[in-house]
């Protein structure tokens, strides 16, 4: 089969010739055109097959002539120029960077396009004199760079990007690197003649610099660890904050006093090594996000229509519909609130709500819930309730969902700090102590040094740069978590609660198999032209599954809404749909054998049954190989919303102790979560579409599975590509293994304290020494996790491949 | 030995000016997108070419509007 020239698709609909080249869709080929006329053919150069075959967009994008809805979108409004940025999730090649960052060769109107590649977005300025919003959008659109415009990007507050600790990490390293240069001479030179001279503007130039690195970069240190004394909590920046607050009391009443060099050095070092572990530790997708909600799936407008002429259409937001509006719902768009149906029949896809990519066909009166995606020709709906009433939008009332809520962590760097902290004030005041009868004059040297020198850089250092770098292997592997924090609470897992549908199943394969007699090739040809005339998506599928190609003419054509389709062709009647219309006027009387739980196409052929093809959802590839493997070490859970119909099949399929619920809505599934937890389990939760969100919210950790991670997925700690869901079982394991590598770490970091308080006890802490002891401690273990985790890291990858 | 004050006073003064210069990039957003720059510079020798083909490929583009015509 060929394969698209430009997304790279197998042209499985037949192939469109155009140019030596072979396309998939009018669509690509459309693409194609414009980047040709254009001279943009450099696109096809970079990179094989880069192009995304663009949706329709017929009328979609009406609510951008709407003013107020366009001045909420915009970053810049002025004069002639308007600026907007735009997230768009197509973004994956460089191809993509070079055809947006040329929008002006396609609309002269657009004066620069600017694209962010880790965060797929496009900054795009426009003379508004010539163009608008809309026709900006279409144009990319058109490109099939849809951009992705939600209830969310109208209620952002700032673009405001956090750079403080860029900044406090840079001014930590200037100032270290100033003072080591200050400080060098001092460590070995003792005595000379122009040192003795010079060395008081060295040391008070060393204060000068250090005040920055005390007084800003080191700020956060200071306030968390006051906010965890004030909650009675002992966390690792306690300790470290009493480092800094005595390496600096103490250095200054040194250089004050003349009484030495202080410790000016291991100040900033310290300071800046523990900003670099926290840098390092903050990888963030900046492309997903984990936080959406219903906002993020609806669209900003809608069409409204007025009650007493259905014709005149205008766009609203979706926020201001009330009840007994009406609404105009196109092709492929979300429906945002719950409703009564006005048009003859509708297919409503609630694959976002339930996970099951499932066509669920309503008539005339029926009731429509929010969520939902329509397929087919323009429905109108007559609103019932308000967007935040909606039956799916009442889900994030539930308290789970406010941030207030949220389940504090311990991590293990916070349980080790709090006997850390205090057994280190306990050796400080002893050694006081005994320094007070033994020479009271260095009672306060001593007591100073030991909490130093025992300030656990190296003990803060092991977490961060284990975790971060697991992070980043995670990453690489295709599983995308929020925070470095979620690999110590996958190591605590004894419980995983998967989701059946979505989850457990495919969404993108859909098997199709035929029971009954067997078709002979001239019947499927006959078949499949019956289907080509029928836009019913199950027409649709069944048409694509049939191999023919032969060309019929079809005589006495109808179709009958929710019944079926029939035809005639060389006098040979075909009959296609639901059992009780195929069979309708056959002289004898046939029992339905399919089971109420699948989606069954029945057919007649001659007035002959001929059997039925049925669809189902395909499970994962070696999910009973990977339930399997989990069964030996955690409790496993399948919790579904659909009815019991397949618990036959799961339980003869597993071999493995799994345990069954089905039947669960939304809120069963959050609040059967809650009643592990209630038992002291620590819950995984693996599900995909928004009816899990609650579950997700509620469990210890939420993974959210995924075809294609720029589809948006729920609220959740992380987001797995589905092609790496056999993997979950090692990424398991590598995260108990980086926790592992942390306690290592802490034993070799204490093996330092140790030696540092040797030091500190005696009264021969010099500056020199503790300016040699914490880098080296903080580098070793910087270096001992990094490489630890990047070899447990890397089985995932020999056994995913 | 005086000296020392002046040359003190200059290694700081350079060292003020970088961490100027680190401030100012950082400020201008410099650091928020590190990849992409990295690509689109490659683009910048292609940037020209469609300009310089337009010319040649002029005569063949009026052919094939005519064909549509």
């Amino acid at each position: 089969m060929e394969n698209c020239f430009h997304c790279g698709d197998t042209c499985s609909n037949g192939v469109i010739r155009h140019s030596d080249k072979s396309f998939c869709c009018n669509g690509c080929k459309t693409v194609f055109d414009i980047l040709h006329d254009n001279n943009l053919d450099y696109y096809y150069e970079l990179e094989q097959t880069p192009g995304i075959t663009p949706k329709a967009i017929n009328g979609k994008f009406d609510y951008l002539e709407n003013e107020t809805i366009i001045k909420e979108l915009l970053d810049f409004n002025e004069a002639n120029t308007q600026i907007v940025s735009f997230l768009i999730p197509a973004i994956h090649c460089s191809s993509c960077i070079w055809v947006l960052e040329n929008l002006n060769k396609l609309n002269s109107n657009i004066s620069t396009s600017q694209v962010n590649f880790p965060k797929k977005t496009v900054r795009i300025s426009y003379n508004t004199a010539q163009t608008n919003l809309k026709s900006v959008v279409i144009l990319l659109s058109k490109l099939g760079y849809e951009p992705y415009i939600s209830l969310n990007d109208i209620k952002k507050d700032s673009n405001a990007k956090d750079r403080s600790l860029t900044y406090k990490l840079g001014v930590a390293g200037f100032a270290f690197g100033n003072i080591m240069f200050l400080s060098f001479p001092e460590y070995f030179e003792v005595n000379e003649f122009w040192l003795e001279k010079f060395k008081y503007i060295f040391r008070w130039l060393m204060l000068f610099f250090s005040l920055p690195v005390v007084f800003y970069s080191a700020q956060d240190y200071f306030v968390s660890a006051y906010k965890s004394v004030k909650s009675k909590f002992l966390n690792i920046d306690v300790p470290i904050a009493i480092g800094i607050t005595v390496l600096f009391v103490r250095s200054l009443v040194e250089v004050a006093l003349d009484l030495g060099t202080g410790f000016f050095d291991s100040l900033a070092g310290l300071v800046f090594f523990l900003l670099l572990g926290k840098f390092f530790q903050q990888k963030t997708y900046n492309y997903l996000s984990f936080e959406r909600d219903y906002k993020s799936y609806f669209p900003i407008a809608v069409t409204k229509l007025d009650p007493d002429n259905l014709t005149n259409e205008f766009q609203t937001k979706v926020y201001d519909l009330v009840q007994d509006d009406f609404i105009l719902i196109r092709n492929e768009e979300l429906i945002p609130v719950d409703g009564i149906l006005k048009s003859n029949n509708a297919f409503i896809d609630y694959s976002f709500v339930t996970g099951e990519a499932k066509l669920v066909e309503k008539t005339l009166e029926d009731k429509i819930f929010a969520g939902g995606k329509h397929s087919g020709t323009p429905i109108i709906i007559k609103v019932t309730k308000s967007v935040k009433q909606s039956y799916l939008t009442q889900l994030w009332n539930n308290e789970v969902f406010s941030s207030a809520n949220q389940n504090i962590f311990q991590t293990l760097t916070d349980k080790i700090s709090q006997r850390f902290t205090k057994t280190l004030l306990v050796i400080a005041l002893i050694s006081a102590v005994f320094w007070l009868f033994l020479d009271s004059a260095k009672v306060l040297n001593v007591f100073t040094a030991v909490l130093i020198v025992a300030c656990p850089c190296a003990l803060a250092l092991a977490a961060p740069f284990t975790l971060g770098n697991l992070l980043r292997i995670f990453g690489v592997n295709k599983l995308y978590l929020k925070k470095a924090e979620v690999i110590e609470q996958l190591a605590e897992i004894d419980t995983i609660v998967f989701d059946k549908t979505g989850t457990l199943t495919t969404n993108a394969l859909h098997t199709i198999s035929f029971k009954g007699d067997s078709l002979s090739e001239e019947e499927n040809n006959q078949l499949k032209n019956v289907l080509r005339a029928s836009n019913h998506p199950l027409s649709r599928a069944l048409f694509n599954h049939i191999k023919s190609n032969k060309n019929y003419n079809i005589t006495n054509y109808s179709e009958e809404v929710g019944q079926g389709i029939s035809g005639t062709i060389h006098n040979i009647p075909l009959k296609i749909g639901r059992f009780d219309f195929v069979t309708l006027d056959l002289d004898t009387v046939i029992k339905a054998e399919s089971s109420a739980f699948q989606t069954t196409v029945h057919i007649t052929i001659g007035n002959k049954y001929k059997g039925y093809y049925a669809f189902k959802n395909e499970y994962r590839n070696g999910f009973d190989h990977l339930l399997n493997q989990l069964s030996k070490s955690y409790n496993l859970v399948i919790l579904s919303g659909d009815n019991s119909g397949e618990t036959d099949y799961l339980a003869k399929t597993l071999s493995s102790k799994v345990d069954l619920v089905f039947n669960q809505n939304p809120n069963d599934k959050l609040e059967f979560i809650k009643s592990l937890q209630q038992k002291n389990k620590k819950i995984l939760m693996i599900g995909d579409g928004l009816n899990d969100a609650g579950a997700l919210a509620q469990s210890n950790v939420g993974l959210s599975i995924s075809e294609n991670i720029n589809v948006f997925s729920p609220a959740c700690d992380g987001i797995l590509d589905a092609s790496m869901f056999i993997n979950i079982f090692n990424f398991l394991k590598v995260s108990k293994k980086g926790v592992q590598i942390i306690k290592y770490a802490f034993f070799f970091s204490l093996f330092y304290n140790i030696i540092g308080l040797g030091f500190a006890v005696t009264g021969h802490l010099k500056p020199v020494v503790a300016a040699i002891l914490m880098p080296l401690s903080s580098i070793s273990i910087v270096f001992f996790t990094t490489i630890s985790s990047y070899l447990i890291g890397r089985k995932i990858i020999k056994k995913s491949f | 030995m005086t000296i020392i004050y002046l040359l003190l006073a200059i290694s700081v003064l350079v060292a003020l000016a970088f961490f100027a210069a680190f401030i100012f990039s950082v400020k201008s957003g410099q650091y928020d997108d590190v990849y992409t720059p990295s690509v689109r510079m490659l683009f910048d020798d292609e940037l020209v070419k469609p300009a310089t083909k337009k010319n040649k490929i002029t005569p063949n583009k009026i052919v094939k509007t005519n064909k549509h015509n």
